[in-house]
């Protein structure tokens, strides 16, 4: 079977995984009752309520009519994934070490070599233009409280 | 109507002051960049800006994402007529006859009629708020804690079925929302709730942050290497090109007024904002038209109704937010959002208490709107040339203005951690076809929808029937039950097999 097929089957286990955690864990906080309610009433009831609505869509999905294959297919591009994964990463690492300057320049410059038609030169430069602006309007305009360069 | 008039010149006053004139003028400048540029969400936009009006009154920053709100959808028309690209939802169905028209040398008639459209449909849609919010507020007034209960879940329902994609999955994803919005220090008790030990979750998730993870991080790791290249060759017009002939106009008076109309209606009923607006209207454009085979072939009709009728929408949407603190959609709950952070609790008690902020709202709409056709006239040539930035050089800088934006919201770089948390999260959710918008209404509702049960319990003494013995509660939750109930309908009716036509026919 293919990814399309069991598709509802994964979104449906998600849910109950996630209504899990939030029933799990807000059984934890005091219940209380309905005419005073602790604070695990509500996201207890909520957690029970997604975790069911999973099992209707995983329980529902193997009669659900084959889907139609208009909608536009998502290929896997692990390239870009990465390079915008790391780009955020890097951005959080290098503000936060050693300034806005690198930080900026080394996340758009990441960001940049996911696409595929970028070349280095291309990244390099977009870059630098967004760094010589972005620090110009953050640092010297909007005074953000990240140095230009330094650790915060 | 004679202190609506009153109140109309205050609020004049309030936009017209110099700094909410230039907020104004940002916003709408804004929301009409990122609606020219393609694979750009107003919501992100919205969401990048936020934070750097924390310093500013509440009034001027009300007043500017508004503007990026209804900005966005004068540019979006552009960017599907010349284009043919559907990126932004409610200007999809524009791209159907407006790209023909394009391609036949008249894409700047058709943008001619979308201007026109537009003022007239925001026009109407200003008018409508201007008339019902108050009432619509007044009425609200004698609401208590189990009315506005049944009315947040009528609101959060019908955003979370009436949107596209699955129904059962927008609830879930609704109730996903309102989980995320209990994170964080619970108002009654104190009691820290889902933080898991993490201190910098104390105050909860940051509005921006998951915004910005939803609708920013998570569309680029959708659209990476995964666009459509531009095709640019029809895209060229100046100013004169603009004016559409006399025989044009003729034929799009009606079609703009009917739009509008729709327009007007949809925004009234929550959760159906202007992209369902605009299908509705090209719909019954084809069906009342005297040729429906023209259209997808250029009919200017196809162009005009759709397009009048998301600027009529777009303006009515306002109405439950403001009036009832009920956002229709995300757009909305995002401005909701931007409402509590400046310290203003949004209800029916916003327009008497903020009337600087509601009827400055208002005439800031009408002076936007105006900057904006001469935003979009005379500079036409200007956005067209926009379409053209690649996506490959957007996304980047882009990446970098959410990862700024996050950190100016509580000057932490945490944040920025759980966007990209929620980036990768809403791409996840995006392959199992789960549309994350109604994350965000569930988010802003959350705290007042737990607020107001718990109130409500507390003063019927535990009896949950209070909502269906109580009139008022009663009416919203038989709306409820035969949203549900027609949702189910739709969904047996279109999941039997379809008939084949049988041989027997013609008895």
């Amino acid at each position: 079977m293919k990814f399309i097929h069991r598709r509802d089957y994964y979104a449906g286990a998600l849910l109950v995984f996630l209504g899990g955690v939030a029933a799990i864990q807000g059984s934890r906080y005091e219940m209380g009752h309905l005419t005073n309610m602790g604070p695990g009433f509500f996201p207890t009831g909520l957690g029970i309520m997604l975790a069911g609505i999973g099992v209707i869509i995983a329980g529902t999905a193997a009669y659900k009519p084959e889907p139609v294959s208009a909608e536009p297919a998502m290929r896997p591009d692990w390239r870009g994934w990465i390079c915008i994964t790391i780009a955020a990463l890097l951005f959080i690492l290098l503000a936060n070490k050693v300034g806005l300057v690198p930080g900026t320049f080394g996340c758009v410059f990441v960001a940049a070599m996911g696409d595929r038609q970028n070349t280095w030169k291309q990244a390099a430069l977009l870059a630098a233009g967004v760094t010589f602006f972005g620090t110009l309007l953050f640092s010297y305009v909007l005074h953000i409280q990240i140095p230009i360069f330094g650790s915060m | 109507m004679d202190t609506g008039v009153i109140d109309l010149i205050h609020g004049f006053s309030v936009a017209l002051q110099p700094q909410n004139l230039l907020w104004c003028f940002i916003g709408v400048m804004a929301g009409n960049l990122v609606g020219v540029l393609p694979g750009m969400g107003v919501l992100s936009a919205i969401s990048i800006l936020l934070p750097l009006t924390y310093g500013i009154e509440p009034v001027g920053a009300i007043l500017m994402l508004a503007g990026m709100a209804y900005g966005a959808q004068y540019g979006g028309a552009i960017c599907s007529i010349l284009l043919n690209l559907p990126c932004h939802p409610p200007h999809a169905v524009t791209c159907l006859d407006g790209f023909p028209l394009t391609k036949q040398g008249k894409g700047g008639t058709a943008l001619g009629i979308t201007m026109m459209g537009a003022v007239f449909g925001a026009a109407f849609g200003i008018m409508q708020m201007i008339i019902t919010a108050p009432y619509i507020a007044r009425i609200a007034f004698s609401f208590g804690s189990a009315e506005i209960c049944a009315l947040m879940l009528l609101g959060l329902l019908a955003g979370s079925t009436l949107a596209k994609g699955s129904p059962l999955k927008g609830v879930a994803m609704t109730i996903f929302g309102l989980l995320l919005g209990l994170v964080g220090q619970d108002a009654n008790t104190g009691i820290e709730r889902f933080t898991f030990g993490i201190l910098d979750l104390d105050d909860g998730v940051e509005l921006v942050a998951l915004s910005l993870g939803l609708f920013g991080i998570a569309e680029f790791l959708r659209s990476v290497n995964n666009t459509v290249p531009i095709d640019a060759t029809y895209a060229k017009l100046g100013v004169s090109d603009l004016r559409p002939s006399k025989a044009d106009m003729k034929k799009a008076a009606f079609p703009i007024l009917r739009g509008t109309l729709i327009g007007s209606l949809c925004s009234l009923i929550p959760g159906t904002g202007p992209t369902i607006a605009s299908f509705v209207a090209y719909a019954v454009e084809k069906k009342v038209s005297k040729n429906p085979e023209k259209f997808g072939h250029g009919a200017i009709e196809g162009v005009a109704a759709p397009e009048a009728s998301t600027h009529s929408s777009v303006q009515g949407d306002f109405i439950p937010t403001m009036s009832l603190g009920i956002p229709g959609d995300a757009v909305m709950a995002l401005l909701l959002g931007a409402l509590i952070i400046h310290g203003i609790t949004p209800g029916p008690r916003l327009i008497v208490e903020h009337p600087d902020m509601f009827w400055g709202l208002i005439a800031s709409f009408w002076i936007g709107n105006l900057m904006l056709i001469f935003l979009n006239v005379p500079m036409i040539g200007i956005w067209v040339k926009l379409l053209m930035v690649p996506y490959r050089y957007l996304f980047p800088s882009a990446l970098f203005f959410i990862c700024i934006g996050v950190f100016a919201a509580k000057n932490t770089l945490f944040d920025v951690v759980v966007t990209l948390g929620f980036g990768v999260f809403g791409y996840l959710l995006l392959m199992l076809r789960f549309e994350p918008a109604p994350i965000l209404l569930g988010f802003v509702l959350g705290p007042r929808l737990e607020e107001n049960f718990r109130r409500a319990m507390t003063i019927s003494r535990g009896d949950i029937f209070t909502f269906v013995e109580r009139p008022i509660s009663a009416i919203f939750i038989t709306l409820c039950v035969l949203l549900i109930a027609a949702q189910i309908w739709v969904r047996i009716r279109k999941t039997k097999p379809p008939i084949a036509i049988p041989a027997d026919a013609h008895e």
